[in-house]
């Protein structure tokens, strides 16, 4: 039998492969993330946020692992681009009665949307905080990045920013933690449960807790 | 007008040829007995249309007992019908109210093109199968059963597999047209006997690839196919094809 196959990353099935391997590296940096910046919750002026946010900006490892984490979003993004698009085109007539929610979720059906808009809100966060952060770094200068926080969540419309950009990124967990070991061929009765209560609890929890924070600054909560 | 008896009206996709552009056409049917099944109804139609000289809808059916997988319609939103895991041949009209409006359309899907009314051309299937969808054996008597032991789990998920109707509900009810599970039920059903591990690589390699060369969407794994499937094909196919296809590459 001939080999017909062309270049695996190229099939739909290394895509989607590529797919889950990037989304679940993003997720291994949401965890680091959260739990730096719940050091504010040290309620010490931000000291202690400050500490690791100084570490963060200065130790070569994690400036090498910022770069992977920056190439595996443009990976990410890129091929669910491609992806969607190969996916409209499969079906060029829709149908003029949709199935809407009886067989699927709706947030499964709109990582596309969810993944745009979480894209928009990074443009947003690199800009208030990676990029004065990076400005200081270059020029030898102490960045104190908490004093950067507090104004930037005085301010409504950026908190409004960060609430749209949080809860995108909670639904689209909520389908894509769980989607992600299914795309790695991971799925077993008695361990795809666990995986799924895990994906649930975790994009709650994530979003929960990344929504608090622009939340209890612009309140004043956070001294 | 016999007791439960039912007056609908009817939304059905109407195009001459492939190439032909369709719209919704409106029906009325009346005095329709809730024990008809769908298709039954659709004869009904038929014979109305027939009988004022108009041209009668073409819809695929063949075994009328949800076994050959023929009767593609799309209905009111949902592959086969507002139940899941039946075909169209296996709904019956109690499933609808006297005085509904049913919206009736062929599968959508650029892969399945349509021949004419509510028919489907799902050829691709076949080409896809052709690419690996078997085994090469030599004919001759068939051995002893009891030659080639078979672990029950084993037998069981590939018969489960098996049971694949090739009907395209999966592709018509997945909003990326992808057509993922019933690959994965041809792959599954081979992959886990004996028989099919000489061509076990190039299977997973060539069936993939054909199912991507025929313009057949990617899953996003959102699950509808497997709520839609007339014969309960699990989403665990899915994974097993990823998995197949993933260690084909590596082997080769
Ligand atoms: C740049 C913005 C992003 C876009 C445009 C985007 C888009 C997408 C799309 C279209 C999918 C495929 C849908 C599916 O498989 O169901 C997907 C899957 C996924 N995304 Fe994202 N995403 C983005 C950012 C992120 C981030 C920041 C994370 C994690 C923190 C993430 C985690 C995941 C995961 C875990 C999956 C599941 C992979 C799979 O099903 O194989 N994504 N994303
Ligand atoms: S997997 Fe189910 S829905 Fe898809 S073709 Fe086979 S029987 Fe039909
Ligand atoms: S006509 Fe054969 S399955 Fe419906």
């Amino acid at each position: 039998m001939s080999t017909t196959s062309g270049k695996f990353l190229q099939s739909s099935l290394g895509k989607k492969l590529l797919m889950g391997l990037t989304g679940l590296f993003l997720v291994s940096f949401l965890i680091v993330h959260v739990s730096i910046n719940a050091c504010i919750y040290f309620n010490d002026g931000g000291a202690t946020f400050n500490a690791a946010a100084h570490f963060m900006a200065h130790n070569p490892v994690i400036r090498v692992v910022e770069i992977g984490l920056f190439i595996g979003l443009i990976l990410h993004a890129v091929q669910a681009l491609m992806l969607t698009m190969q996916n409209n085109k499969a079906r060029p007539v829709k149908y003029a009665v949709p199935a809407g929610n009886v067989s699927s979720k709706w947030y499964s059906r709109s990582m596309g949307i969810l993944g745009s808009l979480l894209l928009l809100f990074l443009v947003v966060h690199l800009a208030n905080f990676w990029v004065p952060t990076k400005q200081a770094v270059f020029n030898d200068m102490e960045h104190d990045t908490f004093a950067g926080l507090k104004e930037v969540f005085s301010k409504w419309y950026f908190v409004g920013v960060y609430m749209v950009g949080v809860i995108s990124l909670g639904y689209h967990l909520l389908h894509g933690f769980q989607s992600a070991f299914q795309s790695l061929g991971l799925n077993h009765k008695k361990y795809t449960p666990m995986i799924k209560s895990f994906g649930f609890w975790f994009s709650i929890i994530i979003t929960l807790l990344f929504a608090s924070m622009p939340i209890t600054m612009f309140l004043g909560l956070i001294k | 007008m016999s007791h439960g008896n039912m007056n609908l009206t009817l939304k059905v996709w109407r195009q001459k040829n492939t190439k032909a552009t369709g719209k919704l056409e409106t029906y009325k049917v009346t005095d329709i007995s809730p024990d008809m099944s769908f298709l039954e109804m659709f004869d009904v139609l038929n014979e109305q249309l027939i009988n004022k000289g108009e041209e009668p809808i073409a819809f695929d059916h063949d075994c009328r007992e949800g076994i050959c997988g023929m009767c593609s319609m799309y209905i009111n939103g949902r592959a086969h019908g507002p139940k899941s895991a039946i075909t169209t041949c296996q709904l019956h009209m109690r499933s609808f109210k006297d005085g509904d409006t049913i919206v009736v359309e062929p599968w959508r899907a650029a892969a399945f093109p349509v021949i004419k009314d509510l028919t489907v051309d799902r050829s691709a299937f076949d080409r896809i199968i052709s690419k690996g969808g078997f085994i090469s054996v030599n004919t001759g008597n068939a051995q002893d059963a009891n030659c080639l032991p078979i672990p029950k789990p084993d037998a069981d998920a590939a018969f489960e597999a098996a049971a694949c109707i090739g009907c395209g509900a999966c592709v018509a009810t997945c909003k990326n047209s992808s057509a993922m599970l019933f690959v994965s039920a041809k792959i599954s059903q081979l992959a886990l006997l004996p028989q099919g591990q000489v061509e076990r690589t190039s299977r997973a390699k060539n069936m993939v690839a054909q199912m991507d060369e025929e313009g057949f969407g990617n899953c996003t794994n959102t699950g509808a196919c497997e709520v839609e499937c007339p014969k309960g094909i699990s989403l665990e196919n899915i994974a097993r094809m990823n998995r197949e296809f993933f260690m084909a590459n590596i082997k080769e």
